[in-house]
């Protein structure tokens, strides 16, 4: 791989990618706001930027620290609550209210990760479950946390910073999507760095890892912390930008049995697997449903339809799982590869 | 593989026209329902929205729609989960003409308050929804028609005194009440606790935790604090097994009252002889004997157009209560049409005619509803329309009503609502609204 990146015809190729980035950011900053509909927008982007960013916060536990999670859902709930609490109780300026909240989820996350240093595997799985129920039973016992609203849930505040309101739909999308863009532009600073060898070290053979003087305690918390934060915005932008409105129900085991089969079929250890996993898992059924509502428009009982979505849904990722057990990044990797010799192929003719 | 093929051009067209589907022509009014046909509720969901639809269609059919103006309507499956359902709402809120919302969701009418208050579009939340948003003055669109919750517990404790022989036996007596450990469940905790120091009687009240499949510890604790009564607040599984519990530790069965959410024949039914002489409360009878039923039999399921897939479950609790908030929504119409004009309304306009939804007792006899519910009488600034409350007891096969059409103490109640509704607006900034408002509404352009 990396005696390919050596190749002259790489260097244009990865500028290729670069600009690919940049012109996906520009239509996102530019053209979405101004032409998307309201549907497009609310149903479909906004819960998409929140969960590719779950997608991406456990990716970095398990992806490359190899951490197994199933407390995802409870980390976005302890954002989530959170900032609603810090808004409310202290008036947070919005970018400290989101930093309180990802140092909040980090803590609990360390907490919650103490145990990785003694279980691996299944075993660590079934003791994260314990942070989804406890975390998930302690928003629901102490009406504190949702400020004694008599049902338990919270309608989330209007989020404004420097006088400038998130109320209007394009508004909030701007937000979600800068924070999604800075966090992924940090996340993969951090995965290239230093901090990589580490993590994969811990990840593939932490017995041999320790041996050569890899901080495996460290390096795990580390892990556990930032995936917690990150995970915590996103439950941020998933009550504050997307839903409006928080509950604990809302965070439940499903939650995180979505953000994991994100990271999964996605890609695990990449960073874009998580976009690519977020779009299959949240966008697709979307997509699905409105065709087959579409193709069939009424002829079939509402729930038939649902339950046939589920089954082509599921059948679809048994095929790509199938087809690519590395995940979806796995397969646009194929198509980068094969792109790639065809515009090698085509340079080489020219010279 | 073909299928594939043959999908992806569909899904692109879907993509592409992200627009409407459904289009309400000029004499249409559009009823976008949030339905949940699937998962755990599903039994909730298509025996409401089955008798919301079945009104509808017979609206359509016997009068040509209401006055000439037809009603159409889409369904959009949520599952009862509020993602889904603010999907359906984003999906669906652009399509013309569109009347109110119903998603029979306390989640999902949460998270559509602020968007139906900029759309102007009514959100009714029958039988259940945030108890504060009855105060008109603070949430002109959403409307907990019929009986909030803080209603319904004050209309089973003056059951409770009812058969105490009045207020008075209430004092030194012990109720327990065995909620639901989720937001619907715990909402009422409060009210019970006002209303034990109102009348006297010795108030417990127990959690179970969520679903309620393991209920021995809180019925040894019920066995030990032997009340004369049990309040049932369940939901779903929760209640047969709230049941047959309750008889395995010697409970008598007719000393528990189920609350609206507890009050099914699905509730009942699988819990066998243990729920013999049960009782509920209910703002709709059971039964198929009403007027309004035998023409929706007559009329609609005869006809192959009904949309129950069981037949059975006509004039069951959840069917009728979709029957009962079809007629709501049609007389809403009606009524505004009355003052705006035989066309179709905006939803500003159809809000007009909830807010001035009064049904007498008289006019429910002519709708053919009598017995099935009592009356209703929404004013601006009362959202619910003090709605009457009736008791049904299960005799093993079906419900029979019990009592008389009851009372909720509302005068005692709205001073709760209102400092709840005015905290609330508080906080989100808004004007409290006075009566010279109302008639302020949003036309067609």
């Amino acid at each position: 791989m990396s005696a390919a990146l050596e190749t002259p015809a790489a260097r244009p190729f990865m500028a290729a990618q670069g600009a690919a980035v940049l012109v996906i950011l520009a239509i996102a900053c530019l053209l979405v706001p101004a032409y998307a509909s309201a549907w497009t927008i609310e149903a479909i982007l906004l819960p998409f930027l929140a969960f590719s960013l779950a997608g991406l916060g456990l990716n970095l536990l398990t992806g490359y620290a190899g951490q197994v999670s199933l407390g995802s859902a409870a980390f976005m709930a302890v954002g989530a609550y959170a900032a609603y609490n810090f808004q409310l109780r202290l008036d947070l300026p919005l970018p400290l209210t989101f930093l309180f909240a990802a140092l909040t989820a980090a803590a609990v996350g360390v907490i919650f990760g103490l145990p990785s240093l003694r279980l691996k595997g299944f075993y660590l799985a079934v003791s994260t479950l314990a942070a989804q129920f406890f975390i998930q039973w302690l928003f629901n016992k102490f009406g504190w946390f949702s400020n004694y609203s008599p049902s338990g849930v919270i309608s989330a505040p209007v989020l404004g910073f420097a006088g400038i309101t998130f109320d209007t739909r394009e508004s909030r999308y701007l937000l979600a999507l800068s924070v999604v863009v800075v966090i992924t532009f940090l996340v993969h600073r951090f995965v290239n760095g230093p901090a990589r060898i580490n993590l994969i070290a811990v990840r593939d053979n932490e017995t041999a890892a320790r041996v050569i003087g890899v901080p495996v305690l460290r390096t795990k918390l580390t892990a556990f912390a930032l995936s917690s934060a990150i995970i915590g915005i996103a439950g941020v932008l998933w009550s504050f930008t997307y839903l409006r409105t928080i509950e604990p129900e809302g965070f439940n085991l499903d939650r995180s049995f979505q953000i994991l089969f994100i990271a999964i079929i996605g890609g695990l250890a990449t960073v874009r697997g998580a976009f690519l996993g977020a779009g299959l898992i949240v966008v697709f059924p979307l997509l699905l449903s409105r065709g087959s509502a579409w193709i069939l428009d009424g002829g079939l009982d509402a729930g038939t339809v649902q339950l046939t979505q589920r089954i082509i849904l599921g059948a679809t990722i048994i095929i790509f799982l199938i087809l690519e057990p590395n995940g979806l990044s796995a397969i646009l990797d194929r198509i980068t590869a094969r792109t790639r010799s065809l515009f090698a192929k085509i340079t080489r003719g020219r010279a | 593989m073909s299928f594939f093929r043959r999908l992806a051009p569909a899904l692109l067209a879907a993509t592409i026209l992200t627009g409407s589907f459904s289009t309400a022509r000029a004499d249409e009014q559009f009823f976008p329902l949030q339905s949940y046909r699937v998962g755990p509720y599903a039994a909730g969901g298509t025996g409401f929205f089955g008798g919301f639809i079945d009104y509808l269609t017979l609206i359509n059919d016997r009068d040509g729609g209401v006055n000439g103006v037809k009603l159409t309507w889409a369904e959009g499956e949520t599952e009862y989960e509020v993602e889904k359902g603010v999907e359906v709402y984003q999906r669906l809120k652009s399509t013309p003409g569109i009347a109110a919302w119903n998603p029979l969701s306390v989640g999902i009418a949460y998270a559509m308050i602020d968007g139906v208050t900029e759309d102007r579009v009514p959100l009714l939340t029958v039988n259940h929804g945030r108890t504060d948003t009855t105060d008109g003055r603070v949430f002109p669109y959403v409307f907990p028609l019929l009986l909030n919750p803080y209603s319904e517990s004050s209309g089973i404790v003056n059951y409770i005194a009812s058969k105490e022989g009045g207020a008075e036996g209430l004092k030194g007596k012990k109720i327990v009440v065995l909620y639901h450990g989720s937001p619907y469940g715990k909402e009422t905790i409060p009210i019970y606790e006002l209303l034990a120091e109102k009348f006297g009687f010795e108030l417990v009240q127990i959690e179970v935790p969520h679903p309620g499949s393991e209920q021995q510890a809180q019925w040894l604790q019920i066995r030990r604090e032997r009340p004369d009564y049990v309040v049932l607040r369940g939901w779903g599984v929760m209640n047969p097994v709230a049941l047959t519990t309750a008889q395995r530790n010697g409970f008598p069965v007719d000393r528990i009252i189920g609350n609206v959410w507890s009050n099914s024949e699905e509730d009942a039914l699988p819990a066998g002889d243990a729920a013999i002489g049960y009782t509920a409360i209910t703002t709709q009878a059971s039964g198929q004997e009403y007027p309004v039923l035998k023409e929706i039999i007559s009329g609609v399921y005869d006809q192959g157009k009904g949309n129950l897939a069981d037949k059975n479950r006509i004039g069951s609790v959840y069917h009728n209560l979709g029957i009962v908030n079809g007629i709501l929504n049609v007389e809403a119409i009606r009524i505004a049409q009355a003052k705006f004009g035989n066309r179709t309304l905006t939803g500003d306009e159809v809000r007009w005619g909830f807010e001035h939804l009064q049904l007498s007792p008289e006019r429910v006899k002519e709708l053919g509803a009598e017995g099935l519910f009592h009356s209703i009488n929404v004013t601006w600034d009362n959202h619910e329309g003090e709605g009457y409350v009736t008791f049904q007891q299960w005799d093993g096969k079906k419900w029979n009503v019990v009592s008389d059409w009851i009372a909720p103490d509302w005068a005692l109640l709205r001073p709760i609502i209102e400092a709840s509704s005015e905290a609330y607006a508080r906080e989100k900034g808004i004007a409290i609204r006075t009566a010279a408002d109302v008639d302020t509404v949003i036309g067609p352009n």
